[in-house]
């Protein structure tokens, strides 16, 4: 076996390729994007991958092909499962013929996220059996596992690691070889494939009767374990918790037995008698839902034992966020009655700067913004943002994002208030990617429904915020291939919109001509910004105040925002190490002081 | 026995790249390693950590508070950020140049690199502390970027980063970079004593 220094997402993605994958698919979120790039990378040539147009696309493809007997990987995070759910309703009802992971990464914190939803949760309520693995070496081997069981099952299967497993190294020990899965095909069968209520009412029975023989098979699955320990007080937990617990329970001389939980549902339910039934107190130390805890409080229930449960619902493990080391620690400690070191903490340290998330420097986004803000000025309007990297549009000084709801949202929001205040002029921004992935049935909706509203496409010809994947508009596939562009335009003429204006924002007077002009025209108006992302097309000059003409009325500074522009000793001066170039701040300044010079890279 | 190691800064800095050397050099002699980093919005101009652990009994990727053994900070702010996780006796190495945060800019809440590196002279239980000039070091250096591997030739060369010596480093960075760059990193990796 070959050790490699692995992400936990790459681990994933080996785990997978190692397992059979013949397909996967997918749509980035941070922080499962780099399963799906890593199998890209490493994959033979006939598993295919895709980065599809939204989550729901990216399931019904692998539904598709699971359908045939393939072995199919899909990958998204939490938020990616919402729009993933009508299909994944169904299909387990319609079940699989081969081998189905619903990759889903959670992100408790949230760390970039819109919510703290718990996958685990979402798998009682869909019925489909849950992985849920505790280091990045588990989550390869647990991957493999999992591929697997729902072979066996004839069942898609979660798969749902947290951020911390995503987004942890780790040495990894790796299969010198992999298994070989050659999909038998699709049979026709309609009574199998066609969902109808005869077959939803004869498969839910089957169902609820497979879920329970599948919780005594996780009764004896190895990754469920008990630890014993000397004390009748327990813990029960899961993923990165148990690593922190695990660390905290090093340097206990007394330590209370652990219940390791691999497959919250259905959940290991024989096995978690085992643990209860000689115990006092068990404490449940779990991120997002108190999923492990109702569970062992319906053991006790069903079995009527004494034991008390306690966790998120007796307060003992604090509600929302991370477990981190020392939250652990600091629950461990409280349950077992035992006082901790308090290390000195320094009273005379100095204030910390706060450090939000902003767009970068030389973004076109901000120009865009700008524009608007330049635009409308003294109006009543509003400015429905969306998901990317324009949601840090709402940062001062720009302030241009009044709504941020989910993934194309936006466009919508901007209708509805629009229809309550038919004086407020209605933007709504949305970036190419999003646009693709589901901005355009809003924007169906306002022409049919005869909004009035300007629809503001941030074209910048990728899906920036998690790490630049192509899209429909780029021309570009994962396999590699060049394909026909999805041309924004034509999309929006083809819905019927006629005033479409495509403009540079980064030539500051004309985009806020144009914005004037679009904004005072009545009914549905489009506006799209095109500009590329300034990581990934980087200008060869940068920007530079010229000392002598600045005359320190720091408009620059208030204006836009830009980290590239900074105080130094008192005056204004360019980062040259940040600044792109863009030379929005040189067509702003008032005393002509900021021209750009030529640098090499 | 496990070494922990702390880096930070902010987002861009070039953190992920020097832990994953320090990683690489720590595989090298077979030693077990994890690590947990930043990946994400928080890259974007925010303050970014990793959590860098070398031992056969680590468990978690994260580091408690009071157990690291070194903090490499990229930026004197950052640096002080992250002082509750280092434990009595632990070693410094920091940048003294501030980035301020476009909010710093906007309302003139600037804080000077001084600030954070005077507090960090007084504190007792930092063992060793270096404080590195970085401006001028990436100067001499010739490259903006260099400044990740300044500091840890610092970290190795005064032998903070436990069984890892000075030469693993080297050897990992060899194997890391394009090999028009080695000798602008080696520079950068001798600069500080």
């Amino acid at each position: 076996m070959a050790q490699e220094f692995l992400m936990g997402n790459e681990a994933i993605a080996k785990g997978a390729i190692a397992a059979g994958l013949n397909l996967v698919a997918g749509y980035p979120g941070t922080p499962s994007t780099e399963v799906l790039e890593t199998v890209a990378k490493f994959r033979d040539d006939d598993v295919y991958v895709e980065w599809s147009v939204n989550e729901k696309a990216a399931m019904e493809v692998a539904a598709g092909a699971a359908y045939c007997g393939a072995n199919v990987m899909v990958t998204m995070k939490q938020v990616g499962l919402n729009v993933a759910s009508d299909p994944l309703m169904s299909l387990e009802y319609v079940g699989i013929k081969g081998a189905m992971v619903v990759m889903v990464a959670d992100d408790p914190g949230p760390i970039s996220s819109q919510t703290e939803q718990d996958t685990r949760t979402f798998a009682m309520f869909s019925k489909i059996p849950c992985f849920d693995p505790s280091s990045p070496q588990e989550a390869y081997d647990m991957i493999i596992e999992a591929f697997a069981f729902s072979r066996k099952h004839k069942t898609p299967v979660f798969f749902r690691p947290t951020t911390r497993i995503c987004h942890a190294y780790s040495s990894v020990k790796v299969a010198d070889e992999i298994f070989v899965n050659k999909p038998e095909g699709f049979i026709k069968d309609s009574k199998r494939w066609v969902i109808f209520p005869k077959l939803s009412n004869r498969n839910h029975a089957l169902i609820e009767e497979r879920n329970r023989k599948i919780s005594d098979e996780f009764s004896s699955y190895e990754r469920n374990k008990i630890i014993d320990g000397d004390l009748k007080l327990g813990i029960a937990t899961h993923g990165i918790s148990y690593a922190n617990t695990v660390e905290t329970l090093k340097s206990l001389k007394n330590k209370p037995s652990v219940l390791k939980i691999s497959t919250p549902f259905p959940f290991p339910e024989k096995l978690a008698y085992e643990f209860l039934k000689d115990k006092k107190e068990v404490l449940c130390i779990e991120e997002l839902d108190p999923v492990i805890e109702r569970a062992l409080i319906s053991v006790c229930g069903k079995y009527g034992l004494k034991t008390v449960i306690r966790g998120k619902m007796t307060d003992d493990v604090k509600l929302s966020g991370e477990n981190l080391r020392d939250d652990v620690k600091h629950q461990i400690y409280a349950f077992l009655g035992l006082k901790e070191d308090k290390s000195s903490k320094a009273d005379n340290a100095p204030e910390l700067p706060v450090r939000p998330p902003v767009l970068c420097a030389g973004c076109p986004h901000r120009a865009s913004f700008y524009a608007v803000k330049k635009a409308m000025k003294g109006q009543k309007t509003l400015f429905a943002g969306d998901i990317g990297c324009y949601t840090l549009g709402n940062a001062m000084p720009l302030d241009m994002c009044d709504t941020c709801l989910c993934m194309g949202a936006g466009v919508n929001i901007a209708q509805g208030v629009g229809r309550i205040e038919p004086n407020t002029k209605c933007f709504a921004f949305v970036g190419d990617s999003t646009f693709f992935a589901s901005a355009i049935t809003g924007a169906v909706n306002a022409v049919y429904n005869g909004a009035d509203m300007t629809l503001v496409i941030l074209d910048n010809s990728t899906t920036a915020m998690t790490g630049h994947q192509p899209h429909p508009g780029t021309g570009k596939t994962m396999m590699g291939e060049i394909t026909a562009k999805v041309d924004i335009k034509k999309v929006l003429e083809g819905i019927g919109i006629s005033d479409i204006a495509v403009i540079d924002p980064l030539k500051l007077d004309d985009a806020v001509e144009t914005v004037k002009e679009m904004a005072s025209r009545k009914g549905v108006k489009a506006i799209i910004f095109s500009s590329p992302c300034a990581m990934i097309f980087r200008p060869q000059n940068v920007c530079k105040v010229d000392t002598d003409k600045c005359v320190d009325c720091r408009m620059c500074v208030k204006e836009i925002g830009c980290p590239g522009i900074v105080i130094k000793d008192g005056r204004v001066v360019i980062d040259s190490s940040l600044c792109n170039g863009c030379g929005l701040c040189s067509q702003i300044c008032p005393a002509d002081a900021i021209g750009s010079e030529v640098i090499t890279r | 026995m496990s070494t922990n190691i702390v880096l930070c800064g902010v987002g861009g800095q070039g953190t992920v790249l020097a832990s994953k050397l320090v990683a690489a050099a720590a595989m090298n002699k077979g030693m077990k390693v994890m690590s947990a980093e930043t990946i994400g919005m928080a890259q974007k101009g925010g303050s970014v950590f990793s959590h860098l652990r070398i031992g056969d009994d680590v468990v978690s990727p994260l580091i408690g508070e009071g157990e690291a053994d070194l903090i490499i900070g990229f930026e004197p702010s950052e640096t002080v950020r992250m002082l509750p996780f280092l434990k009595k006796g632990g070693a410094v190495i920091t940048s003294d140049r501030p980035v301020m945060p476009v909010t710093a800019a906007l309302v003139g809440s600037d804080y000077k690199g001084s600030d954070m590196t005077d507090y960090l002279r007084s504190l007792d239980i930092i063992s060793s502390l270096k404080v590195v000039d970085t401006e001028k070091a990436v100067k001499d250096i010739g490259n903006p970027k260099a400044m990740n591997m300044i500091l840890l030739g610092a970290a190795s060369k005064n032998g903070f980063l436990g069984n890892i010596t000075h030469q693993d480093i080297i050897e990992a960075m060899k194997a890391k970079v394009k090999p028009e760059f080695v000798e602008m990193n080696i520079r950068a990796l001798e600069y500080v004593d």
